[in-house]
């Protein structure tokens, strides 16, 4: 497949040409960036959006879920890389999916929370999700120092704070995940 | 000096204890190589297809630790086939065979069958120490016959292998006279621990010194264990995940009170969070910290626990500390001489994830930082720069961004300036991984200002053959050159063949060089292996246009291997 792959061969003198100077005093001109662009074989990837665009970096315009997977990549040691998807395949039997609404945001997200080891990790991947922050949590005062708040139904139909309860404990008694905004959510915390 | 007779010259060469120096040493003359080869007790071989095991024995008698390294770096990302070579048990069968009385083995990259460490446990009576890192083929049986046999067993060290576990009793193999244990580390293995015997093991060996367990063991154990050993310079806890309100975390945390002498901590696999302040008496003394297998933590925990560690040296952590967490660590550890960060999840791109500002951060606050390893989000040109006037002192330089062909996102050029300007700062660099957009000029840089280099990795970089020459003609101390996705071809692979001599091995796949270009090479140089390993099942041997996949060569005095499967060929 990629023995096929062709690729312009320019003669690129000022690559060659030796410079005394100090690397970033003399600027490279456009021109020898769209070499580079030009130069580079595409990635062995399923992407088809990778081929050679100009100039505009064509990264940036990958959507995330369309992330091609290139083999050996990143240079990670396989037991590394194995270690942390470990739920995932040791998982016996189905998942728990649960529906995660966010306040203001068009539509509802499902995860599973088997997934996860831990508050750390889900309210991590809750925040890479929607894009949000979550202030620290602490016993007395909740998620201090966000607009958001992470709160879940439990099984008696009560809305409660993510965090407060052992891990197992809730991933057993959670039915849904609503991410709140605003001053509902900074009233949760309050002791007042 | 040829006037002074062995026995003066004998005690001399004692004080030499480096192999570099050993090797010119033995290069002086034939009586110099004589009394270095009879007094020589430590051998590393790089690659163990360089040299046979037959050569070893002839040439030092009185060899007591070997260290030995099996398949090239790129094996550790999965892009060099399972069972391509680099087999232990030819070498334990020779040694046994011989009088060599072998103490110490070290291990990397190698096939380690449950046959090799049998015959290993059975054959060396001191057997002392065994130290296998990213190795695989063996299972618990094996470290039973270890544990069962090696009366004098001081350490057992195990990191980052693929071990099948048996979920056997091997830690119950160590006989009740074994006390000798300085050293166990077994956070590698995935299986249920005998735990009533690991705490008996622990309790009879009052000269443990350095305990890593793996998830298995639970909070109840660690917190026993811990009693037992308070004499203990480096722990890595299994599952960390107490009960707060139970009076084992009560006793944990009056234990860790007597443990004055940890330097090195490790482990968390699984961890309560709240429950680190128990961890922070420690923490002042920490010299060695590694939460980069503890997912479980949040930044915020993360960063309060390092706060505590002022004279931390080398760090290893995980990518969701961000930028801001690494602020604290520049603010907090000023000793700081080793950093890795390592992506929590590698295939994805988060919000915590780090970036340049992190890295700056940290080269302004810890100037005695010298080794290196990033993986992060992006990077610009500028905080290269500046980090190379922070930390002219590098030794290692390794950054990986995740995207593998990422310019410099503020000025979207390629990152040869920053990368240069790390080359030109860091005149002592010896090893460098580049990543991100890259063109041939970062190797004009590299070629020009890397004197020092020995170990280079190029990924998805440069524009044509040039580049690759820049490094050959250029950096004359270099070692080991591994390149993927590269547009280097045979004009670079053949225009100084003997390059290949003075290196130890190069590693080439995904890049331009054809069947006839490495063809050429091996007739050119029969004092170097040259190894074709194919795959795909595609290539036929006769059409030399082709592409090669995957390209290994390096230079042997024994010939070609004869333990080659059937996808290597050989040239």
């Amino acid at each position: 497949m990629e023995g096929s792959v062709a690729y312009e061969n320019d003669l690129n003198l000022e690559a060659t040409e030796l410079r005394l100077g100090l690397p970033g005093t003399d600027e490279r001109e456009e021109q020898t960036v769209s070499n580079v662009r030009n130069n580079k074989r595409p990635l062995q990837v399923a992407d088809e959006e990778c081929g050679a665009n100009g100039k505009s970096n064509t990264q940036n315009e990958t959507a995330p879920h369309a992330k091609a997977q290139i083999v050996g990549w990143p240079p990670i040691r396989s037991y590394r890389k194995n270690n942390f998807q470990p739920k995932k395949s040791e998982c016996e039997g189905p998942g728990i999916y649960v529906k995660v609404s966010m306040d203001g945001a068009a539509y509802l997200r499902k995860i599973d929370l088997k997934v996860y080891t831990g508050y750390p990790e889900l309210l991590r991947a809750l925040e890479n999700m929607f894009k949000f922050t979550l202030g620290e949590y602490s016993d007395r005062e909740g998620y201090k120092g966000s607009d958001y708040a992470p709160t879940y139904e439990d099984k008696d139909g009560d809305w409660m704070l993510v965090g407060d309860v052992p891990w197992e404990m809730f991933i057993t008694s959670c039915n849904r995940l609503r991410i709140m905004k605003g001053s509902e959510a900074r009233g949760l915390g309050c002791g007042v | 000096m040829n006037y002074f007779p062995d026995e003066v010259l004998e005690p001399v060469f004692d004080f030499i204890t480096s192999h570099k120096d050993r090797n010119s040493v033995s290069l002086v003359c034939k009586s110099w190589f004589k009394i270095e080869r009879y007094s020589r007790q430590r051998v590393f071989i790089g690659n163990c297809y360089s040299t046979c095991p037959e050569r070893l024995i002839a040439r030092f008698p009185g060899l007591k630790s070997l260290t030995l390294k099996g398949k090239p770096h790129f094996a550790d990302f999965n892009l060099v086939p399972h069972d391509w070579g680099g087999f232990l048990y030819p070498w334990i069968e020779a040694l046994a065979k011989s009088r060599i009385g072998l103490e110490e083995l070290r291990l990397k990259r190698m096939v380690v069958s449950d046959e090799s460490l049998e015959l290993l446990s059975k054959s060396f009576v001191n057997f002392k120490s065994l130290v296998l890192v990213s190795c695989e083929g063996f299972t618990t049986d094996g470290l039973a016959a270890i544990a069962a046999n090696c009366r004098f067993l001081r350490e057992l060290d195990l990191q980052e292998n693929e071990v099948d576990d048996h979920r056997g009793h091997w830690l119950s193999c160590f006989p009740e006279s074994c006390t000798s244990l300085v050293s166990l580390n077994f956070a590698c293995l995935k299986g249920e621990i005998n735990l009533g015997a690991l705490e008996r093991l622990v309790a009879r060996s009052p000269n443990l010194k350095s305990l890593r367990l793996n998830r298995a063991v639970p909070f109840d154990t660690l917190e026993k264990l811990l009693m037992q050993a308070p004499q203990l310079l480096d722990l890595g806890t299994g599952s960390y995940v107490p009960d707060p309100s139970s009076e084992a975390y009560n006793r944990l945390k009056s234990a860790i009170q007597r443990c004055k002498s940890i330097r090195s901590l490790s482990g968390f696999l699984e961890v309560n969070p709240r429950c680190m302040s128990a961890i922070y008496p420690i923490c002042a003394n920490l010299t060695f910290l590694n939460l980069s297998y503890a997912p479980g933590l949040s930044g915020n925990e993360l960063t309060k626990l390092i706060q505590h560690c002022r004279k931390l040296q080398r760090l290893w952590i995980l990518d969701y500390i961000g930028d801001k967490g690494l602020g604290v660590v520049a603010s907090t550890c000023k000793e700081l001489q080793e950093l890795r960060v390592f992506p929590t999840d590698p295939l994805g791109a988060g919000n915590a994830a780090v970036t340049e500002e992190g890295l700056v951060l940290i080269s302004a606050g810890c100037p005695k930082l010298n080794s290196l390893l990033y993986f992060c989000q992006q990077m610009t040109n500028a905080a290269l720069i500046t980090v190379a006037k922070n930390c002219p002192n590098f030794i290692c330089f390794r950054l990986c961004i995740l995207d593998p062909i990422k310019p410099d996102p503020v000025t979207n050029r390629p990152l040869d300036e920053g990368f240069g300007a790390i080359v030109e700062s860091c005149e002592g660099l010896k090893r460098l991984s580049l990543s991100g957009l890259l063109s041939d000029q970062v190797f004009l840089y590299i070629g020009m200002y890397a004197k020092q280099l020995e170990m280079l990795s190029i990924a998805f970089a440069g524009d044509s053959d040039e580049g690759m020459l820049y490094v050959l003609n250029g950096c004359k101390k270099l070692r080991k050159l591994e390149i993927r996705d590269s547009p280097f071809g045979n004009a670079a692979l053949l225009e100084d063949v003997g390059k290949y001599e003075t290196m130890r091995s190069l590693w080439m796949s995904s890049c331009e060089v054809t069947l006839g270009g490495c063809k050429t090479l091996a007739e050119k140089m029969p004092s170097l292996s040259v190894e074709i390993i194919n795959e795909s099942q595609q290539m036929e041997f006769s059409l030399d246009d082709r592409t090669v996949d995957k390209m290994y060569l390096y230079r042997t005095l024994v010939g070609h291997r004869k333990d080659a499967p059937e996808f290597v060929w050989i040239l």
